[in-house]
């Protein structure tokens, strides 16, 4: 699918919110001042009474979205996963998480491919947040054909969807002729003998390339695609590590609280396995452009496979 | 419903209030006796609302954005046939479904889950917008704090509904001039309330929360605004009711003994007979 041209998953949220928007009135978008950011832009022009700009105030578009929910809506608030996760937590955990309402969360903007803007909006704790409230979805696509399949499943689901999107353009790794998406289901992308890499986001091109670097140096490398990180696809991350005794995870995000620590927790209980967890190393990223961070904080192809090497 | 039923109605809920306090031995009366005749009032005469079918789509909405006050919402909706009254006791106990703060998802009748300040209001903004959106008559009804209006979010809430005009929203605000830590004035003045919701381009109605007459011709007036939303700030008498609770601080959150309890109760028995034989 090389010859498709990178999008960015915040693009294919917004195309796929117009999709759904014509076949669903029920469904409204909210923004806090980001709609050109958030690729709801889009949305807005199609559908401008559905589109409710709540300007530059996360909290109060939380609970705007909670209130909507109640008479029968369907809103998708939408702004950068830094103010959504983390500036709104209380928000979304206490009006729409505790009432368990029909509400889903657009963060787009999330992990440190938001490039220049730096540490303050490179979100890399929002997997964490999001996931410790009960009953909330978290889902991670990789790439434009997931992401757009998401945003369809969110819909299509009762109760509140974290959905993480990235600022940066992607290629695109999933056939849309044969893509299934199933919230909670895991995706085997390679079959491999010697070890599995488990990734989400962006983060799955980068497995695909190791995996190849790898097969080079004589490693079969399993990867998972795994775009649901809550519910997480336990019987298929326990059947890798059982096949393969080794397992690397790859996230853009700290590796405290995301999907390797989703992985370890499963694993440690029910089949421990070594577990190596790659991600950001508890600190917080810096500008620059988004793949010359992606190679710095080794979340590229080169630096999965070097870890995977190293054992 | 006239003045005198509705009178005698808050001395039901207050007895409600002081029981399922003292049943918890926790909770919160003072901002729930300040706010009772405002709860009667919005439940017994103001509100378009259906005990037997409190999810209709039509009804009217409140949101008690200070949540901490459930009891005095619990006690009305209860007197109002929502729940029996008797489980008003069970307030905060471990199974209960009445929960120390409201929970939409297992109390008939309550249409937010709120509590954390500051939060409530902002959801029925959202209300308030969807009844718009969809070409709705409902009102949606929202009652804050004093104290709670320090949050931020309020402003931002207050903000929004003022920008779009939301006319279909009141939010009243008990102003009972106490919050935890003392005087409103002294922790961190919210004053002047009045002026601040003008400014955020509200309707702001003055008037005395714990007067049926004025509660009524606020209520009124608010229904006749158009293009803005309605603030009615209600200056209450925290604890209101019950003699040794009023204008207390420390009766904030605090739950009454055996015989506190009974002196309250009391003194409730004796304002309803009173007026009976009026």
């Amino acid at each position: 699918m090389s010859e498709l041209k990178p999008i960015a998953t915040r693009e294919s949220y917004g195309n796929a919110l117009v999709k759904l928007g014509e076949a669903h009135k029920d469904l409204i978008v909210l923004d806090a001042d980001l709609a050109a950011a958030t690729k709801t832009g889009v949305f807005k022009k199609a559908f401008p009474d559905r589109h409710i700009d709540c300007g530059i105030a996360e909290a109060n578009m939380a609970g705007i979205a909670a209130g909507l929910s109640t008479c029968g809506f369907v809103p998708f608030m939408s702004t950068f996963a830094m103010f959504a996760a983390g500036r709104a937590f209380e928000q979304v955990r206490n009006s729409i998480g505790y009432p368990h309402l029909n509400v889903k969360i657009g963060a787009t903007h999330a992990g440190i491919s938001v490039g220049e803007d730096g540490a303050t909006h490179q979100c890399n704790e929002d997997i964490a947040l999001m996931r410790a409230i009960p009953g909330m979805v978290v889902i991670n696509p990789c790439d434009d054909v997931e992401a757009r399949a998401a945003v369809e499943a969110a819909y299509a689901w009762e109760g509140p969807v974290y959905l993480r999107f990235g600022r940066l353009a992607v290629p695109v790794i999933n056939d849309e002729a044969s893509y299934k998406f199933e919230i909670g289901k895991g995706i085997t992308l390679r079959e491999g003998s010697d070890c599995t890499i488990i990734a989400t986001g962006l983060c799955v091109s980068g497995a695909l390339e190791a995996a190849g670097i790898l097969e080079k140096e004589g490693i079969s490398a399993q990867v998972i695609n795994i775009h649901t990180i809550k519910p997480l696809d336990e019987e298929l991350v326990i059947k890798a590590a059982q096949k393969t005794g080794r397992v690397f995870t790859v996230e853009e995000h700290s590796i405290i609280g995301g999907l390797g620590s989703a992985v370890a927790e499963v694993l440690g209980e029910k089949c421990p396995t070594p577990l190596k967890r790659i991600g950001i190393n508890d600190v917080f990223g810096e500008s620059g452009p988004a793949k010359e961070l992606i190679h710095k904080y080794g979340l590229d192809g080169e630096g999965i496979a070097a870890v995977v090497m190293k054992g | 419903m006239d003045n005198l039923k509705l009178m005698q109605t808050a001395v039901e809920v207050r007895k409600g209030i002081v029981t399922a306090v003292h049943s918890a031995k926790s909770g919160h009366p003072g901002g729930s006796l300040s706010a009772a005749d405002i709860f009667t009032f919005l439940y017994f005469e103001e509100m378009n609302i259906d005990p037997a079918n409190p999810k209709n789509p039509d009804r009217d909405r409140f949101v008690l954005s200070k949540g901490h006050t459930a009891p005095g919402l619990y006690s009305t909706l209860a007197n109002r046939g929502y729940f029996p009254v008797e489980d008003l006791k069970t307030l905060r106990h471990t199974g209960s479904y009445l929960q120390g703060h409201p929970d939409m998802k297992h109390i008939p009748g309550v249409d937010m889950s709120s509590g954390s300040l500051g939060q409530g209001l902002s959801c029925a903004v959202g209300m308030a917008l969807g009844g718009k959106l969809q070409g709705k008559s409902y009102r949606v009804y929202a009652l804050c704090g004093d104290g709670e209006i320090q949050e931020g979010q309020i402003w931002e809430a207050a903000m929004f509904a003022g920008s779009r005009k939301l006319d279909n929203l009141c939010v009243i605000v008990d102003n009972n001039k106490l919050q935890i830590d003392g005087p409103v004035e002294e922790v961190c003045s919210p004053y002047p309330i009045d002026k601040k919701f003008e400014s955020f381009n509200f309707h702001v109605i003055n008037i005395n929360g714990n007067d049926f007459d004025e509660i009524r011709k606020a209520m009124n007036e608010a229904k006749t605004v158009n293009g803005m939303p309605t603030a009615i700030i209600a200056h209450t008498v925290k604890g209101r009711g019950v003699s040794f609770m009023e204008d207390q601080v420390g009766w904030h959150g605090t739950a009454p003994n055996d015989e506190q309890y009974a002196i309250a109760m009391e003194e409730l028995r004796k304002a309803g007979e009173a007026l009976c034989q009026n």
